[in-house]
């Protein structure tokens, strides 16, 4: 590489995007990670901000120091103040990164310090941002946005429509709720609606209306010698209407012509010199289905999840390059990292087809709507590799793991109305396509409804119709060869074709069904082969070791030793709530420590957003699916010394026992004791004949039991049914009243779908032991601490660690205890046990044999790797425990949780035994206080200045929280409370405002109205049953402070400790230390 | 299951590829060779460069947006690059039964059939693509059953450029200046890519003695098989160099220049055949993306002291492109109108222009 156009850098701040939330996740650790390995790779000194104590990128050994603190200007200002970088990174963490690094610009910080800002200058990325200007600076070059033109008269906005060509939208100014808006098309259609529009609102906005356009995407990159490229296109399934996140999406495009192509191409182009980008951004178009019409939707002047996904589906290191351009090199400088050779500038030819399917996890919140629009929900994707479409759309539909076997031979879906339920798209639209073809709808009508291109419509056809020709057997041994080649070749997965045979028998047979797939197939040859993603369609040699399996193809691209020095470690899947980042740290760790120990690493993963589907972090990356079926596929061809499964989180856990029986080496504890901790009758009989506690509970299939069992252990009961009719899976009731609406309307009661019904302990601690043992004794261990009692989902609480509060005799039990229960379940490897602590008595609520999701926080806060170890002694290595313990640290960190309510239309942000947060920071401080406001702050918590106003629930939480009032009094803030908490502050002589509840509309002042009036900065919401009348209030206040954007804490504990901690220390004096200082 | 008819590739080293027919139901043969464009198979259909090849895509998919009208438009084809199928066969992994596009008239199954063009599919062609790679592009034969056996067929044994060429003057576009543009192949956007700009062009056979008109400029178009076969273009060439005109080529037209200039030919391994070669303008820091289709290419060693090379390619070094050191001559390996391919090098067109 020349180095005579680098600009001479020698300190480099890199802003990281903070926790994982809906529209900013694991793509930007890939990001961050990509930039610090690119400024690495110069001998320049790194230093990363970023919260997210799970990420990769905030690993020992990627930057030089990294500072767990909240991303915003405050805070990065006096990291630069204490560190003086000459340059800044802004554009690789999300928007939480560009949104700081501008205000930084703007309020001159920048220059004061004198910090560069490599690559897209921050005028460019303001352009882009701000809608006028980016409206008018593609004006400048003739480049077509959507623009509305206001008008006030029915003349004036036929003028308008006249211009912008029909069919437009008009949409009343001023007006909540789409009323008076409509689609017109022609003048007549226009001058009915305007003349109505009109009466009720003197302005009417008229749009070109663009339903139904198809939605393309160009990443392109360019270099400060004005050379272009564009990386990849990628095509929408869905057409304009659905955020791009939440829809499903394919590279290459496939319905664009070569003209199409390269016409949008050179725009893309020509927009990105005429602002001026240096290094990547992305551009969105809407584009006619029938002319060449298009429209700039918008430009992201920044790394974004689409190029996270073009990197993935193409094999170019978008991030690595644009952090190399922003050092000043040209493209022409830097080669191709795949083929080695070639060169970076050029246009990667795919020869595959890629399909990125969004994740949501809608089902766990209460309240929000089904329907997909222009604001995404989704919390994590998928990408699927083939080479064919049917091929990838049925491999995507079984990674998202929403329990689908892919397009069809699923569990049958209830759809009421199939016509609305195609029009009006949800979360499930794709099942409802398969469910109208299977019901005989045309792909016409099909079109018709959902305006999806046709093309994707009969691919999804040939697959019900292949299914179809199949049911016509009844046995699996009379397929014929060419049809199951066919299937197979269309993605069709061993259960579907056994499912499309043997139909519902599969519903209790499934792996009798599928094996005897499998071994028919198998002897008729048909298996899948390996392909390498080689960004060059085989054109030129490649080693690349980036590869995915596919039943379209005859010859394996790689050779395989079968020398047995492999090991395959499994990946954990798409984000979901509950499953994250951190799942991929651990992965990502896992494989370095058996690189470190001389095996050759392999993993298999499918999410585009991961560092662990980084080609260059293993030997072998298979970009496949996660299932026994693909799992034995890999296996059979790579003959592994063994397999890896507890790091990837739930899903490679759950294929333990199928795997052993296939006689698959599971390195680490073995099968057998995996399902003894998973199993729950297995388990609670292990507790019992160890004589450990455990909350009682019962699996009960009549109500008549469940009240039989209440009355032995009395209410509240956490309440677990096996079958969900709508609403979260698990629930706390406190009555009668509460238990029977919850099964009546939420679960089925019955022999076939028994209900869990446990004890639940009020007030008692929560307590998690994340450990490592060999042979069944612990190597390491890390108790941490709930900041909730517990009731608050582990995934969901504040956690400290080491504990600040526990009993010396409560934590000498818990190691006694989880002890024993490593000696009977003869643990090797990384396991999690959850304990519930009163007084000194301790209560197991569940054992994994797998990471946890705090093994990241509490490795790097311990600073001894758990994974590291784990997998060493899952290797067989013996290792020596650690010389250091939790009791030496003289700091404490704390986990906190972001949660993603606000977009979430309509979802109720209160926090119950489901998890429903999305991602997760880790603060290192001082001290609690210390941490616990980093934290806080992390995750869009901000201290207020004005007013606070309190609804704190029952009595036990008001007295919980009387500390915080006076302390909140003391430090001067004006305190607003609602009837009960008002009475009881007066009582204790604390003066506040009293404001009403939205059920009591003509007393004032008005609780909702002191919010939209901004006149408070922080609401503290302790919910106090689940009375209707008390959840439509409580909702109401908790709704208004989301969608306003005021921070709200339903939780008395973490309410007490956030104002004890901010009443206590002031800003300036929190702690600015990297983690390399503690 | 849809029924289709067993076809079988043969290459000339005896490996066998299976797949299925979707086009004419014949049997063919000819040089196989493969291109990793993603876009664009009724350009590259229509370009007269694939005379005598059997075209391996590498993307998997084939046939997605049908295929667009026959039409005219000023006096050149609207949407295809000549006005018939050079290639004598194409071969994909998939084949899209139904495709979808405003544009399209037909499907491209249809179009081989009434062009007799064999189409099959279901074949590994990255499979296919890597043995080409490693033993360089290969004679080939597609046989559809039922259809009778066919020979091996070399085109570059022939002189393709004669067989593609026009038979006659023709006359396009309106003008002040006159380019006569030497027909070695033409693709039709080159046609366009000049009329547009205002030219008046004068289209010759290969072998026509253009010094004979008056011309402003010279065009050398683009053209299938061994550069080695149009001796009497180069012959004319030299003549041009002579007159001192403005020259420019394209492709073929770069070889056939390059060897009127001294330099000397040679096939390369597998040709580059894509939408992404990326070349470099020599001494400088520009860079593009371009659509290129060639199997032989310059030896720059070889070219006189006058001549200097214009391009290189990023990825081998090869040569692609040429200029005088001191006179309006320049040529270009890869295709600045590019139809099918990305457009990034059509400013070459307007520095032609220019130089009139």
């Amino acid at each position: 590489m020349s180095q005579t156009n680098r600009f001479d850098f020698h300190k480099v701040l890199l802003l990281g995007s903070g926790a994982l939330k809906i529209g900013e996740a694991g793509e930007f650790d890939y990001s961050g990670s990509q930039a610090l390995k690119a400024l690495k790779e110069e001998g320049i000194e790194t230093i990363l901000i970023n919260p997210n104590i799970a990420t990769v990128q905030t690993s020992d050994g990627f930057a030089d120091k990294i500072y767990f603190l909240p991303v915003t200007p405050y805070f990065v200002e006096k990291v630069i103040e204490k560190e003086r970088p000459d340059g800044i990174l802004l554009a690789f963490g999300g928007q939480t990164a560009l949104n700081c690094g501008v205000a930084l610009s703007e309020s001159g910080v920048l220059d004061r310090y004198d910090v560069k800002v490599l690559g897209t200058p921050v005028r460019a990325i303001m352009d882009t941002e701000d809608r006028e200007l980016f409206v008018k600076k593609l004006d400048e070059i003739g480049v077509k946005t959507i623009k509305s033109e206001a008008v006030n008269s029915t003349a004036d906005a036929i003028k308008a429509a006249d211009e912008l060509g029909y069919p437009v939208i008009v949409r009343a100014a001023y007006a909540l709720g789409g009323l008076g808006s409509g689609f017109c098309d022609n003048e007549e259609e226009l001058i009915a609606l305007c003349e109505k529009a009109l009466s009720f609102s003197p302005q009417v906005l008229v749009e070109k209306s663009l339903k139904g356009w198809k939605e393309v995407e160009y990443e392109v990159v360019r270099d400060r010698f004005d050379n272009c490229i564009t990386v990849c296109n990628m095509e929408n399934f869905d057409p304009l209407g659905i955020h791009t996140g939440e829809s499903i999406v394919v590279a290459p495009s496939q319905t664009l012509s070569n003209e199409d192509y390269h016409y949008l191409r050179q725009l893309a182009i020509k927009i990105i010199r005429h602002v001026g980008i240096v290094g990547e951004c992305n551009v969105q178009y809407a584009f006619d289905p029938q002319s060449m019409d298009y429209r700039v939707i918008e430009v992201n002047a920044r790394l974004s999840r689409s190029s996270a996904l073009a990197s993935k589906a193409t094999g170019y290191p978008l991030a690595f390059v644009a952090a190399k351009l922003g050092l000043g090199y040209g493209l022409f400088d830097l080669r191709n990292s795949v083929t080695k050779e070639t060169s970076a500038f050029f246009e990667p030819a795919l020869d595959y087809i890629v399909c990125k399917i969004p994740r949501w996890d809608l089902g766990k919140f209460h309240g929000v709507k089904r329907e997909i629009g222009s604001s995404m929900k989704s919390v994590g994707e998928v990408m699927a590799i083939g080479r064919t479409f049917e091929e990838v759309i049925q491999k995507g539909l079984r990674m998202i793991g929403q329990g689908m076997h892919g397009f069809v031979e699923n569990k049958f879906m209830s759809v009421a109305d199939i016509d609305k339920a195609l029009s009006a798209p949800t979360d499930k639209r794709i099942f409802v396509i398969s469910q109208a073809m299977q019901r005989g709808y045309s792909v016409d009508r099909i079109h018709e409804l959902t305006k999806i291109d046709k093309w994707f419509l009969h691919k999804l056809h040939n697959i019900v119709e292949t299914a179809k020709e199949m049911e016509q057997y009844d046995d699996v041994e009379k397929l014929p060869e060419q049809l199951i080649r066919q299937a197979k070749s269309q993605g069709f997965s061993d259960f579907q074709i056994a499912r499309s045979v043997f139909g519902d028998w599969m519903n209790d047979h499934s792996e009798e069904g599928s094996d005897r797939v499998r071994s028919y197939r198998k002897s008729l040859g048909v298996t899948p082969v390996v392909k390498q993603i080689d960004t060059l369609a085989a054109e030129y040699p490649a080693m690349t070791n980036y590869l995915y399996l596919t039943y379209n193809g005859s010859e394996n691209d790689v050779k395989y030793l079968h020398d047995h020095r492999s090991i395959i470690v499994l990946g954990s899947g798409a984000y979901r709530i509950g499953s994250s980042v951190e799942f991929d740290w651990c992965s990502v760790n896992a494989l370095m420590t058996v690189n470190k120990e001389g095996w050759r690493s392999v993993m298999i993963n499918y999410n585009p957003e991961t560092v662990s589907t980084d080609y260059d972090m293993c030997d072998r990356l298979y970009f496949d699916e996660l299932t026994y079926e693909r799992v034995m596929d890999i296996i059979e061809l790579e003959q592994p010394h063994g397999t890896i499964l507890s790091v990837g989180g739930q899903i490679p856990n759950n294929l333990a026992t199928r795997l052993d029986k296939s006689n698959v080496n599971i390195l680490g504890t073995s099968a057998k004791s995996i399902d003894n901790a998973e199993d729950r009758n297995k388990f609670s009989a292990m507790l019992d004949r160890l004589n450990i506690d455990q909350p009682r509970w019962s699996e009960l299939t009549s109500f008549e039991d469940i009240n039989k069992f209440i009355e032995k252990v009395g209410f509240p009961v956490l309440v677990r049914p096996s079958y969900v009719l709508s609403g979260a899976a698990m629930n706390v009731c406190s009555n009668n009243d509460e238990l029977e609406r919850f099964l009546r309307l939420a679960a089925n009661v019955s022999k076939q779908h028994p209900v869990v019904v446990s004890e639940f302990i009020q007030g008692a601690k929560e307590i998690e032991m994340d450990a490592v043992a060999q042979n069944g004794e612990i190597v390491a261990y890390a108790i941490s601490e709930h900041i909730e009692f517990a009731g608050v989902h582990s995934g969901d609480a504040t956690i400290q660690f080491p504990p600040q509060k526990l009993y010396v005799e409560t934590m000498r039990r818990l190691k006694k205890v989880s002890s024993q229960i490593a000696k009977a379940l003869n643990i090797s490897g990384p396991f999690n046990i959850q304990f519930l602590a009163k007084n000194n008595d301790i209560k197991v609520i569940e054992c994994n044999l797998r990471a946890s999701r705090s093994f990241p926080f509490v490795s790097k806060v311990l600073k001894i790797n758990f994974i590291d170890l784990a997998t060493k002694v899952m290797l067989g290595i013996p290792v020596e425990r650690p010389a250091k313990n939790a009791f030496d640290l003289d700091y404490v960190g704390i986990k906190a949780s972001q949660f993603s309510f606000s977009r979430l239309q309509g979802a109720d942000p209160v926090l119950g035994v489901d998890m429903s947060s999305t991602g997760e920071v880790g603060c290192i401080g001082t001290d609690t206080n210390d941490a616990l406001l980093k934290s806080m702050l992390s995750v869009g918590l901000r201290i207020p200045s004005k007013g606070v106003l309190l609804s704190t629930g029952a009595a036990k939480q008001k007295t919980d929280l009387l500390e915080a009032a006076h302390k909140l009094n003391a430090a001067g803030f004006k305190l607003y409370a609602t009837g009960g908490t008002h009475k009881f502050l007066n009582e204790n002589g604390i003066p506040a405002i009293c404001v009403h509840w939205p059920s009591e509309p003509d007393k004032q002042p008005q609780a909702l109205e002191l919010l939209h009036n901004k006149e408070v900065d922080l609401v503290v919401n302790i919910p106090k049953n689940l009375s209707s009348a008390e959840l439509t209030n409580g909702y109401k206040i908790r709704r208004a402070a989301i969608d306003l954007n005021i921070p709200l804490l339903t939780n008395a504990r973490l309410a007490s400790a956030f104002i004890n901690a901010f009443t206590s220390v002031p800003l300036d004096e929190v702690e600015i230390k990297p983690w390399q200082a503690y | 299951m849809r029924e289709t008819k067993r076809a079988v590739l043969t290459l000339e080293d005896g490996t066998t590829f299976e797949g299925k027919s979707f086009g004419y139901e014949g049997s063919t043969a000819g040089e196989v060779v493969f291109n990793t464009a993603m876009t664009g198979y009724p350009e590259s259909l229509t370009d007269p460069s694939y005379e005598g090849q059997i075209l391996v895509t590498t993307y998997p998919i084939l046939g997605n947006y049908g295929v667009p009208p026959r039409r005219q438009k000023d006096e050149v084809s609207e949407y295809y690059e000549s006005d018939c199928i050079h290639c004598k066969a194409i071969v994909a992994q998939d084949y899209t039964y139904d495709h979808s596009h405003w544009q399209a008239d037909r499907s491209l199954a249809d179009w081989l059939k009434e062009e007799k063009i064999v189409g099959i599919y279901g074949v590994d062609t990255r499979a296919l693509t890597k043995h080409l790679r490693e033993h360089g592009s290969m004679l080939g034969k597609i046989v559809v059953d039922g259809a009778g056996d066919v020979g091996f067929y070399d085109p570059n044994k022939e002189n393709l450029v004669a067989k593609v060429s026009c038979k006659e003057v023709e006359h396009h576009g309106q003008g002040d200046k006159t380019v006569v543009l030497v027909d070695c192949g033409v693709k039709h956007n080159i046609i366009r890519c000049l009329t547009r700009r205002g030219v008046k062009v004068v289209r010759v056979p290969w072998d026509y003695d253009f010094t004979v008109i008056p011309y402003d400029g010279l065009f050398i178009s683009n053209g299938p098989g061994n550069p080695d076969m149009a001796e009497k273009t180069v012959e004319n060439i030299r003549k041009a160099i002579e007159i001192g005109k403005p020259i420019c080529g394209i492709c073929m037209g770069n070889q056939l220049l390059s060897k009127a200039a001294g330099a000397t030919t040679y096939k390369l391994k597998y040709g580059h055949r894509s939408h992404n070669q990326p070349v470099r303008r020599v001494g400088s820091d520009q860079c593009f993306v371009t659509s290129q289709n060639h199997g032989f290419a310059v030896d720059s060693s070889t070219l006189s002291a006058d001549w200097e090379p214009l391009f290189v390619n990023m990825n081998d070094g090869t040569n692609e492109g040429i200029r005088h050191k001191s006179k309006p001559f320049f040529s270009a390996q890869f295709h600045p109108e590019a139809s099918s391919g990305p457009k990034d090098t059509e400013f070459l067109f307007d520095e032609f222009i220019s130089l009139l």
